[in-house]
Formats: structure tokens, sequence, C-alpha cells
């Protein structure tokens, strides 16, 4: 302490004995200025990378690139490289799929952890088991649907959209579990037990009491999770083929953004790299959307 | 839901028919056969994975696969030291960088800052999370890479009597770029994390610090920190786990070569970039070799992430942060662990 305390002084003497000193002061003003500029610095990153894809990504985004399919050219000058339209109608159809197939089962298991697995040894270990799922690198998923369903006979080999959407909804799956349990179990207890006393029986407390109030919530969670599917490029590498064509078709290889955007980078040639930062731009701003509509319904949830 | 024999009277009329019951037996078991299939689903991974990267580690070892320096397509030998190397380099520069900042960032965010801007500045480190690998991969290779090549030929020229920065050219393509890019992925998982962690802090700690006439910093120093570190340092291996397996950005940005690089400048390789390069023109032991990459890969993240719940439950003291099936604490925590697990997946 600098300021010795007088005796006789007001109170407000008194309380300037334990003001810190100079030091403390500046060495908190220091302190805390660093962990300012350093969370500044995090976010340059963030500016830097929209900031680039905005002015190299705005300059390849014409009519015909969203209308046309790329053509596979890159030599020829005057061949079109042509657009990305299989690739974005490739990939809404494919992350469609994997959330059809991710959302019922990932709530399924969620509602079981919560309403009927709970603290049983059963429970912990399906909680586990989605940790491992979690951590596992979503090249090695790609691996996986590669080895059980691209070189078996299980449902015809080769390359086939579905097996790419199969792969997402293998990494969506533990995504939407936890996000699903975690608001699952935010639903109070007292709901749950005045439906039963109530007389309802258990899968209609589920149905019409526990799931409807959890929805908003849930939903959150699920478009965070497809919206990660969507950017997700390893596990489609080996799974989908990548096929330059439109095409509706699960059965038959599809194009998909991040493949695309994938392939032309390591291109050498300009402008099938410019429109890699097209694609780019394409498939952030559909994900920034994503991201935005889980936001404005999470604001909405009774939940937490 | 069994009506209970009262001593006053019988109640069985309370009873449901069997056949009302159906739908709650048919939903239940149905449930539970789901829960179930996650487990098969992952021993079934784990067979399939080892039978196909049997070949090359009944040829190589286990060991001998994991540790050689000779990863020799055309001669079909493979020995994994420089993948795994460079896997390790580049998560380690990405901890290094990335977790202080992460941990800056969550202090800011729960201590410092003013309250009105506590929910953008969360936003905004969130959607870097959003970001796709892919899109980073671009940015790096065409933007930050080339910026950084002089600066890195700088330092490198500079420190060259060090071991570690070498000397000799620097490529665009490095294990330190792809390090630096790493750290800007894991940054929002690891502040999520730390964020989490650092809101289970009791007021009354930090009170009491305030209180005995501690400065802002030194709370922080005395009653935060402490309180949080093995959260953080849970918070940290998560993001080591996502580095770990981070693929495409990776494959984009450490440059292909699998030798061991000789300085942080130089050009590596990873576990995941060899797979997805590779994996396409692959055949016969080449294939099975990099199956074992990927079920090292797989291991090596499954160790960390194990370490990584371990600490991270610890920190939640009885919260459940992670997979503890406690009920207690459910709501303080919740809204952070569906930030932490949505923005964890993968």
């Amino acid at each position: 302490m600098s300021t010795p305390a007088r005796s006789s002084g007001s109170s407000a003497s008194t309380l300037a004995a334990f003001a810190p000193s100079a030091a403390r002061r500046r060495r908190d003003r220091t302190a805390r200025g660093v962990i300012a500029a350093l969370t500044a610095l995090a976010l340059v990153p963030l500016v830097l990378i929209v900031y680039y894809l905005l002015q190299k990504g705005v300059g390849s985004w014409s009519g015909s690139f969203f209308t046309s399919d790329p053509t596979g050219a890159s030599f020829f000058k005057n061949v079109s490289i042509g657009g990305i339209r299989s690739a974005i109608l490739g990939t809404i159809e494919m992350v469609a799929i994997a959330s059809g197939i991710a959302v019922p089962v990932g709530i399924g298991v969620a509602i079981w952890l919560v309403e009927y697995g709970r603290t049983s040894r059963l429970a912990s270990v399906v909680r586990f088991s989605v940790d491992v799922l979690t951590g596992v690198p979503s090249i090695v998923f790609g691996l996986f649907i590669y080895i059980t369903l691209v070189v078996t006979d299980l449902l015809g080999r080769g390359l086939a959209g579905y097996k790419g959407a199969l792969a997402l909804s293998l990494l969506m799956l533990p995504v939407v579990i936890r996000s699903c349990e975690v608001i699952l179990s935010l639903v109070p207890d007292s709901l749950r037990e005045s439906a039963l006393a109530l007389g309802a029986p258990r899968w209609r407390v589920i149905g019409r009491i526990v799931l409807p109030t959890a929805i908003p919530g849930m939903i959150t969670g699920i478009l965070l999770a497809v919206a990660r599917a969507a950017g997700e490029t390893a596990p489609l590498l080996f799974t989908v083929g990548g096929a330059n064509k439109l095409s509706f078709s699960p059965g038959g290889q599809m194009n998909a953004l991040p493949l695309q955007i994938y392939n032309d980078i390591l291109s050498p040639t300009t402008t099938v790299i410019n429109r890699a930062w097209g694609a780019a731009l394409t498939l952030v701003a559909m994900i920034l959307v994503l991201n935005l509509i889980a936001r404005l319904i999470s604001r909405r949830s009774r939940l937490a | 839901m069994e009506a209970a024999s009262l001593p006053n009277g019988d109640r069985s009329f309370l009873e449901r028919s069997p056949l009302a019951r159906l739908p709650d037996r048919a939903l239940k078991y149905g449930l539970t056969t789901l829960a179930a299939l996650i487990l098969i689903l992952i021993v079934y991974f784990f067979i399939r994975l080892a039978g196909q990267a049997g070949p090359a580690f009944s040829k190589f070892g286990v060991f001998g696969f994991a540790f050689e320096n000779n990863w020799n397509v055309s001669l079909d030998h493979f020995g994994a030291l420089p993948l795994v190397v460079g896997t390790l380099v580049t998560s380690i520069i990405a901890l290094i960088i990335g977790v202080p900042i992460a941990v800056a960032t969550a202090l800011y965010i729960t201590e410092l800052c003013p309250r009105r801007i506590r929910t953008p500045v969360t936003i905004l480190i969130e959607l870097l999370a959003a970001v796709p690998s892919v899109v980073y991969g671009l940015w790096g290779i065409f933007f930050l890479a080339p910026k950084l090549l002089p600066a890195e030929q700088w330092v490198a020229d500079r420190l060259s009597f060090l071991p570690l920065f070498g000397g000799g050219s620097v490529t665009i393509p490095n294990y330190f770029v792809c390090g630096l890019v790493l750290a800007i992925m894991i940054l929002p998982i690891v502040s999520a994390i730390a964020r989490e962690v650092m809101a289970t802090v009791p007021g009354d700690h930090k009170e009491a610090a305030l209180g005995l006439g501690a400065t802002r910093w030194e709370m922080v120093r005395i009653a935060v920190i402490p309180y949080c570190r093995s959260g953080i340092v849970g918070g940290a291996m998560l993001g080591l786990g996502r580095a770990i397996g981070e693929t495409i950005a990776v494959t984009i940005l450490i440059g292909d070569t699998p030798t061991l690089g000789h300085h942080l400048f130089g050009q590596g390789y990873s576990l995941a970039a060899v797979v997805a390069n590779e994996f396409g023109e692959a055949t016969g032991l080449h294939r099975s070799a990099l199956f074992a990459a990927g079920l090292v890969l797989f291991v090596l993240t499954l160790l960390v992430n194990g370490v990584a719940r371990y600490f991270v439950t610890r920190a939640g003291r009885g919260t459940r942060v992670s997979s503890s099936g406690g009920n207690s604490g459910r709501r303080a925590v919740g809204r952070g662990d569906t930030a932490a697990s949505s923005t964890a997946g993968v």
C-alpha cells in the first residue's frame, strides 16, 4: 500500500488505504489490455476470410455461374469452365438425405437417453459411444463407408450420392444426439410428472409434452449439425464420385460444393481457382443462413 | 405407471390393459435398440477398419508401421513416422498459438467485456467454427501462406542457428502455416469449453477476491484461472483432437511430401492428408497402409478425446459438462454444452 492509512482521516481516505497501488493498477490495465487485444486478434482471421471471399468470390458470381454445370474444361481458353449448379443442388440433396437419416435416429437416441436410459449402465456406454463418434475424424467416416458400402455387394458397388449422404449422416449423428439430449434434459420433470399423474401413458407424455416443449431448442442444434455437414469435404472424397453433370439420382455419382471447391483448388488455372472462390462464397453464405436461422429459433426457445 | 397395491383397497382397475400398454413397450424397446445400434456401429467400425489395415500391420508390425521413417509408395514400403510427426507438429503449433488466444477470448467474454458486446463477440467467435475446412484451405493457400512467406523466410534466416527453424528455403505450403490455420480452426471450440467452465466459477470466489481488494486481473488470476485449470486443459485437448483429425485444410496446406521436414517452414505430410490424397489411386498393400494410417489416426483422436473428456468432466465438478450421467447442474451448463457440442462436432 503506497498510501499509509491515517488514523484520523475521513472515511474516504480510510478507503483510499485499500486502493491498489499504482503498480498493481498498471498491471491490471496491461493484463486487461492484452486480453482484449488477443480477443480482437482472434477476430482478425474472420474479417480477412470474409473480406477475401467477397473480394474474390463476387467477381465470379454471374447469372450462368448458378445455372450451368462445371464442364471439366480448364486449359482451353475458348471453352467455358461452367458454373456450380450441379454442386449446389448436389450438396442440398445429399445434406437433405443425411438429415433425413441422422435427425430421426439422433432424436430417438436422445429421447432414449433422457427418458429411458437415464443413468443406467447401457446409457453411459451409449453416451461414451456418442463421444467416440464425435471425435472420429471426418476422413475416417469416408473410409468406413468405403469399406462397408463402396467395395462390397451389400447395396451395390460403386460410388453413389447416397453413400456420401450416409457418411455425412454418421458425422451429424453425434452432434444431433448431444444437442437434443441436452435440450430434452432441460424439460422440467414437473411437466412429465403432471402428465403421468393425469394418467397419460409414457409415449404420449413424450409426444405431447416433452417434444413440443423441447422442439425449438432441438431445431437449433439440428440446424447447426446440418450446417456442419454441408461444409464437409473429407467424407465425400471416396464415396460420391464428384460427377460434373447435374444429377438428382442419389444412386449415381453426384457433385457437391465442397468437393467442387477442393478439386478446383488443385487446378493450376486461374479461372478455375476463381470458380473455387465463387463456390466457397456460395457455400459460406448457405452455412451462414442456416446459422442465422438456428440463432433466431433458439431465441424463441422457452428452455434455457 | 404400475398401479401400486396400496393397503387401502384394490386399485388394479387403474391398470392399463395389455393392449393399451403395447405402444409404450414398442417405443421403449424400439428406442433401446436404436441406442444399442450406436454401440454396435462403433464396434463394427473398429473391426472393419482393423481388418482392412491387417495386411499392412502384419507386414511392417504395428510399431514398425507407426514409427519407421520410410513412406515409399513405389517400393511398397510403408513406415508412417513422417505422417505421424506431421500430424503432431502441426497440431502442437495449433495448440501453442490457438489455446492462449482462445482462453483470452473466453476470459474477455466472461469477465471483462461490457455486457452490451458480450453476445456479438460470442457469435463472431462461434462463426469461426462455421467456416468449412475446405474454405480455410482455400484462404490459407492463396492468401495467408503467400502473405506470410517473406516473414517466415526472415524468421528462418535469423533463427537458423536453432534446430527447429533450420534455415533453408521456405515453401508456401509448410508445417507452420498449416498449424496457424489449424489454430484458427480450433479456437472456437477451445473458447467455448473455456467459457463454459468459467461460467461455473462460483460468484462467491470472485466477490471474495474483489472484496479483499484485488484488481480485476488479480481476481481473474486468483479466483478464475485456478478454478478452471483442468477445464481449460480439457478444452485444449479437445482442440488437439480436432486438429489431429482435421483433413482437408491440412491436405491443402502441408505440402504432400512424405518425408520428415527439416524445419518448421518445410513441407511435410499428415496421417489424414495422406489418406485424402493417396486413397483414390491406391491398391493392394498401399491401400491397406492407408487404412492403417486411418486406424492410427482414429486411435490417436480417441486417446486424446478420452483424456480431454476426463479433464472437462473433472472441471465440471458434478455439473454435466461431459458424458457423466448426473442430473445436477444440468440447467446451469446446459446452454454452454449445446454450444460446445455443436462446435465440437466432428
